[in-house]
C-alpha cells in the first residue's frame, strides 16, 4: 500500500518540476503577444501582434541579433576543430602531460564565469588590445572548446573498436579506415558539441559583457533594454530562437530514435 | 587529413610511440594553446593587476606594483557580499538538489522509450535567452501576482512581497542553475541497476530504508558533480541579483563587475575576482575529501 502511494508521488513531483522549468519560457512567449501599456513589458495589458508584424521595430534589436549569430558561428567553428583535435588526441594517443591536458579543460568548466570574464579583460586591458568582436569571439572559443572536448571525448570512447578492426581486417589503410568509418561515426558527437557550443555562444552574457567594449550582442542589448524596459520585439526573438532550437532538438532525436529501430530490425 | 594511428597494437617500437606522441601533441597543440594563452595566463594578469597601484594624479589609471594591502582592504569593505554569494548559492544547490532529484530520478527509472525526449524537455529552456527566462520571473513575482498574492494570504511572506528580496535572488538561482544540477544526477542514477533496489526491497528493506542504503549512495557521484556545476556558477552569477533582488541582495558578482567596468578599479575588481576563485577551490576541494568519506552517506 505505502509501496504503491510512493511510486505514484514521483512521477507527480518529476513532472511537476519539469512544469516549473517551462513556467518562464510560457510568460517570454506569452508576453511577445503583449500589448504593454507603459515601456515595461512586465504586465499582461491588451493581445497584440505588432512584436510579430514588425519584429525589427525598435532600432538595434535585430543588428544585435545578427551580431550574436556572426559571434556564434565563428566561435563554434573554431572551437570545434580545435576541441575534436584534442578529443582525438587524449582517446587515441599515449602521451605524456595528460594530466595536466585534463586539468586544462576541465577548470574553464568549473570557474564562474565572472571570474573569467574579470581576467580575460585584465590580460586584454594590459596589452592594450582594443575590445570588440574579435574579444568576445576568443572568449567564447575559449570557453566552447572544453565542452567540445568532452562531448567528442564521450562518443570516441563509446565506440565500439571492432568496427574499425573489421575496416583494417578488410585491407583499409588508416586514411580509408578514418574517413569511412571513424568519422562517419563520431560525426554525430561533433555535431552535437557544435549545437551546444553555438547556444552557449548565443546566450553568452557575463563573459562576453566584460569584454565586448562598445559592441552589443543579444544578451548585452537585453540587459541594457532591461533597465529602460526591454522591448516587445526581443522577446519575439527569443521565442523564435526557442523554436528553432528545440525543433532542431527533436528532429535530431527522431533520426537517431529511426536509425536505432532500422538497426534492430 | 590526419591519418589515426591504433593504439591498440602491442609492443610497438619505441621510436614509433615517440612519432605517435609527436602527433599527439600536433593534434592538440592549437587547442591547448588557446586554453592556455585565454585561459591560464589570464589568471597570471588577474593576478598581476590585483598588486597594481594607482598613478598618482590619475585616477582610473595604474602601474605594477606590489600593493598585497589590495586584498584586505577590498575584502573589508565587501565581504557582506561575498559572505552573500556563498549563503545564496548554497542555499539554492540544497534546493535544486531537492527539485531536480525526484525528476532525475523518474526520468532514469520510469523515462522508459521516452527517456531521451524528457532530457530534451530538461535543457530546452536553456533554448530561451537566460537574461529573459530570469527577467519573466519578474513577471511571476510581482506584487500583484498569483504566487505573491496566495503566499500572503497565508501569512508566509515576512516581507509582504518577493520581489526585490532575498528570496526572489535565490529562486532565480534555484530556477537557472536546476539543468546543472539535474543532468549529472540523471547520469548516475540512470547508471544504478534497479534489480539492486528491487533485491533491497526483497530483503524486507522498506522504500525509505532501500533508498537511504542503495540508491542514494549509489547516486552520490551525481551529486557530488551536481552540487558542484550548481555551487560555482551560482556563486558568481550576478544576473539574479540585480534583475529580481534589492541593493541589499547584491553578490560579489555584482561587485566586480561595477568595479571592472564602471568604477574602473582594476585592482579591487581582481583581488576580489581571485579570492573568489580561491575560496571556491579551497570549498570543493574540502568538500570532494568529505564526499569521499562516509560522512555524506
Amino acid at each position: 500500500m505505502r509501496r504503491r502511494w510512493g511510486r505514484a508521488v514521483i512521477p507527480v513531483i518529476g513532472i511537476a518540476v519539469l512544469v516549473y522549468l517551462f513556467i518562464p519560457i510560457a510568460v517570454v512567449v506569452a508576453f511577445s503577444f503583449n500589448n504593454p501599456g507603459s515601456r515595461y513589458n512586465l504586465t499582461w495589458n491588451q493581445f497584440s501582434l505588432q512584436a510579430w508584424e514588425n519584429i525589427c521595430g525598435v532600432p538595434g534589436v535585430c543588428a544585435s541579433f545578427v551580431t550574436s549569430i556572426e559571434i556564434g558561428i565563428i566561435s563554434t567553428l573554431i572551437a570545434t576543430i580545435l576541441g575534436t583535435l584534442i578529443a582525438f588526441a587524449l582517446v587515441r594517443y599515449r602521451f605524456r602531460g595528460r594530466g595536466s591536458t585534463n586539468l586544462l579543460i576541465f577548470l574553464p568548466m568549473t570557474t564562474p564565469e565572472v571570474v573569467m570574464g574579470a581576467s580575460l579583460l585584465a590580460l586584454f586591458l594590459n596589452l592594450r588590445f582594443p575590445l570588440g568582436a574579435g574579444t568576445v569571439a576568443i572568449a567564447h572559443i575559449m570557453f566552447i572548446i572544453s565542452f567540445v572536448v568532452v562531448s567528442v571525448k564521450a562518443r570516441l570512447q563509446g565506440m565500439d573498436p571492432r568496427l574499425e578492426e573489421a575496416a583494417r581486417d578488410l585491407y583499409a589503410d588508416p586514411r580509408a579506415t578514418f574517413r569511412y568509418v571513424t568519422f562517419p561515426l563520431v560525426l554525430p558527437g561533433i555535431v552535437g558539441a557544435a549545437l551546444l557550443g553555438f547556444s552557449l555562444s548565443f546566450d553568452d552574457f557575463i563573459i562576453s559583457y566584460f569584454n565586448a567594449g562598445t559592441l552589443v550582442t543579444f544578451p548585452i542589448y537585453i540587459w541594457g533594454a532591461a533597465q529602460r524596459g526591454i522591448p516587445v520585439q526581443v522577446n519575439a526573438l527569443a521565442s523564435v530562437v526557442f523554436f528553432i532550437a528545440l525543433a532542431v532538438v527533436l528532429i535530431s532525436q527522431g533520426v537517431n530514435y529511426r536509425k536505432r529501430k532500422a538497426l534492430q530490425r | 587529413m590526419v591519418a589515426v594511428v591504433p593504439t591498440t597494437g602491442n609492443a610497438a617500437p619505441a621510436a614509433t610511440a615517440q612519432r605517435r606522441a609527436r602527433t599527439a601533441y600536433f593534434l592538440m597543440g592549437p587547442g591547448l594553446l588557446w586554453l592556455a594563452v585565454f585561459f591560464a595566463i589570464p589568471f597570471v594578469t588577474l593576478f598581476l593587476t590585483s598588486l597594481q597601484v594607482p598613478v598618482p594624479g590619475k585616477p582610473g589609471q595604474y602601474m605594477p606594483g606590489f600593493a598585497l594591502g589590495n586584498y584586505p582592504s577590498a575584502l573589508a569593505e565587501y565581504w557582506p557580499q561575498l559572505v552573500r554569494s556563498f549563503v545564496f548559492s548554497g542555499i539554492a544547490t540544497v534546493l535544486a538538489l531537492v527539485l531536480a532529484y525526484p525528476l532525475a530520478y523518474f526520468i532514469a527509472f520510469r523515462g522508459g522509450r521516452w527517456k531521451p525526449l524528457l532530457l530534451v524537455l530538461v535543457i530546452a529552456p536553456s533554448f530561451a535567452s537566460f537574461l529573459l527566462r530570469t527577467y519573466a520571473w519578474k513577471t511571476i513575482l510581482a506584487d500583484e501576482g498569483p504566487v505573491t498574492s496566495t503566499l500572503n494570504a497565508l501569512h508566509l511572506l515576512p516581507e509582504g512581497r518577493i520581489l526585490n528580496t532575498s528570496i526572489a535572488v535565490i529562486a532565480g538561482l534555484t530556477y537557472n542553475f536546476l539543468p546543472f544540477m539535474l543532468l549529472p544526477l540523471f547520469a548516475a542514477i540512470d547508471k544504478i541497476d534497479p534489480r539492486l533496489v528491487e533485491a533491497a526491497g526483497d530483503l524486507y528493506a522498506s522504500p525509505i530504508t532501500a533508498f537511504r542504503k542503495v540508491t542514494w549512495p549509489l547516486s552520490l557521484p551525481g551529486v557530488v558533480a551536481g552540487t558542484l556545476l550548481t555551487f560555482i556558477p551560482a556563486s558568481g552569477d550576478y544576473i539574479n541579483a540585480q534583475l529580481l533582488g534589492s541593493p541589499n541582495d547584491r553578490m560579489i558578482g555584482n561587485v566586480i563587475q561595477a568595479n571592472f567596468i564602471q568604477f574602473r578599479n582594476y585592482p579591487t575588481a581582481s583581488a576580489l575576482s581571485f579570492a573568489l576563485m580561491a575560496i571556491i577551490l579551497l570549498l570543493v576541494f574540502g568538500y570532494i575529501r568529505r564526499a569521499g568519506t562516509e560522512d555524506l552517506v
